[in-house]
């Protein structure tokens, strides 16, 4: 277990010392919260008069900054495990941590805790932005579904985050996994749920399926609900991971 | 100590490493020799766990580089001085690598002064020439104050004086009764720091030997002669049964004796002498003889491309 300690340890000062992974994160709760109060002044105004329509869901609403900001997250995971590739680092890396499991675990573990910690900060944050500058319409932090969607919120970005990192280390390069995902997450994505017939099997695309978190109830016209969604996350993320594990135990670095 | 058994290692159709075997003793530079494409980088990265053997192994101090509970303790290694991210400070690359090995953070500082880096300590690395990368390298590989040290063309891209310093360093090691694997492509530069070679070409054990017996059986020295006249000096040696060839210009080249007896002759007979050298062979004319077969090999490949 020392061993892991040590090399967690020694991921953990990788991230600290490298801006552009600092940045990311910085970038992940910055967006979140700008578009946060953005939303909430937009819904504040929108609604002035009028009741809001049954179907709107502040929670969803409050999240839209998350749903952009979780970019700088995407960003911070792939950074964490191509630049060993790009820069060459992952030789003393290895030759530092020759064990790849113990490699391999150490920096999953510190990506998808920085991660659940930077999710946390920007989720609740942008919660509370959002609800202080959306008015009547608003919701507080005991109405019925909001701790579960906060909690959910969570666990969808900092699972998404895993799963980039099991693709990046699959990938090994940084522009392919960033050209793969970032439109994945997106754009098409969000065009197959909403093509016919296809529609349905979109759903279970990761961050389609994890993002049914960020509700406080279900929408309509779904399979899936957000614990199921998130389930259908963790498979996904588990099946990166793996897959990150074999590329890397069995390659050469 | 490290130990090379049977090692092989394929890309795909091409064998980079072929049934390699030789030891890398405490006590002794050795230097590792052989043309560009032999193996060398790839048997030194076998030697960290970075390259997985198609067969063989390669034992440190009796156990696989993998199962050492903090490797850089045991084994120093320079693989490639570029090998670091350049957005992080030299002083954080070394302290990552401290960390990761659960080493005194005060060794990072106490050899940045060792290695002539304290004055960049915070500078980022893509900040560094060459010659720093090296010297950071270096320092990474020294971290761990361990007993076998693997550098991979440290020299490369040093000035004069950071060469020397490499040499004396690898020296001072040695002296220490720890291993020291050295490979370079400069020949007179492993000439005055190796005492053992480890030669290889197209992934296989060429030569394994002391450095002197190498230089001394791998290429000729003779003894060059100028004379107005050649043909009565060759006849008189010749009659010794001193080979003699013609060198360019009309002179001399007498193998197998030495500028005493030239000169003794010369005199007893009469022949007038420009010029008498003894001319040593070096380990560049050794390792050229000696790689003959390999180079015809790559010459015959850029010929045919």
């Amino acid at each position: 277990m020392s061993s892991l300690n040590a090399a967690v340890d020694f991921e953990w000062s990788k991230v600290r010392t490298v801006r552009s992974m600092v940045w990311s994160l910085v970038l992940c709760v910055a967006l979140s919260l700008a578009l946060a109060v953005v939303t909430g002044a937009v819904v504040r105004r929108q609604y002035a008069d009028e009741p809001a329509p049954s179907s709107f869901d502040p929670v969803s609403a409050g999240f839209s900054g998350l749903r952009l900001g979780m970019i700088g997250l995407v960003v911070f995971g792939v950074l964490a495990v191509t630049s060993e590739y790009s820069t060459g680092t992952i030789r003393s890396s290895l030759a530092a941590v020759p064990r790849r499991g113990v490699f391999y675990a150490a920096k999953m573990l510190t990506g998808g805790l920085a991660a659940g910690a930077v999710s946390c900060v920007a989720v609740l944050t942008s919660f509370f932005l959002a609800q202080a500058t959306m008015g009547e319409e608003s919701v507080s932090l005991t109405d019925d579904g909001v701790p579960a969607a906060l909690v959910g919120a969570v666990l969808f970005t900092t699972l998404l985050c895993l799963f980039s990192m099991g693709v990046a280390a699959l990938l090994r390069s940084s522009v392919l996994t960033m050209g793969i995902l970032m439109p994945l997450f997106f754009t098409v994505s969000t065009i197959l749920t909403n093509v016919p017939g296809v529609g349905r099997a979109a759903q279970f695309l990761p961050d389609q399926a994890g993002g049914l978190a960020l509700y406080r109830h279900a929408p309509d016209g779904y399979v899936l609900n957000a614990w199921s969604g998130l389930a259908v996350l963790a498979a996904w993320t588990a099946a990166a991971l793996g897959a990150g594990y074999l590329a890397l135990r069995r390659r050469d670095a | 100590m490290i130990e090379v058994r049977e090692l092989t290692k394929r890309y795909g159709k091409v064998r980079a490493v072929d049934g390699l075997s030789f030891r890398v003793e405490p006590g002794r530079v050795t230097g590792f020799l052989g043309p560009n494409g032999a193996g060398k980088s790839t048997t030194i990265r076998a030697m960290v766990g970075l390259d997985r053997p198609t067969s063989g192994e390669v034992l440190v101090d009796g156990k696989r580089y993998e199962d050492l509970p903090r490797p850089l303790t045991t084994v120093g290694a320079l693989l490639d001085a570029r090998a670091v991210h350049g957005g992080r400070s030299v002083r954080g690359h070394l302290a990552g690598l401290a960390r990761s090995n659960r080493l005194p953070a005060r060794r990072v500082d106490e050899l940045l002064e060792t290695v002539g880096l304290a004055s960049v300590a915070d500078k980022r690395a893509k900040g560094l020439s060459l010659g720093m990368s090296q010297r950071l390298g270096i320092a990474a590989a020294l971290l761990g104050d361990p007993q076998t040290l693997l550098l991979d063309e440290p020299v490369n891209g040093l000035d004069p004086e950071g060469v020397k310093w490499v040499r004396d360093l690898v020296k001072r090691v040695a002296g220490e009764g720890r291993a020291v694997l050295i490979s370079s492509h400069l020949m007179s530069e492993m000439a005055l720091t190796a005492d053992h070679l480890v030669v290889i070409g197209r992934g296989r054990l060429l030569a394994d030997t002391p450095a002197h017996d190498f230089i001394t059986g791998n290429s000729r020295s003779y003894v060059l002669i100028r004379t107005p006249e050649p043909e009565r000096m060759r006849d008189l040696l010749a009659a010794r049964g001193v080979q003699v060839d013609h060198g360019p210009d009309g002179s001399l080249e007498a193998v197998g004796t030495d500028q005493k007896t030239v000169g003794t002759l010369a005199a007893e007979s009469r022949i007038a002498l420009y010029e008498v050298t003894t001319t040593t062979a070096s380990l560049e004319d050794a390792f050229m003889q000696f790689t003959a077969d390999s180079v015809e090999y790559r010459a015959e490949q850029g010929a045919a491309r």
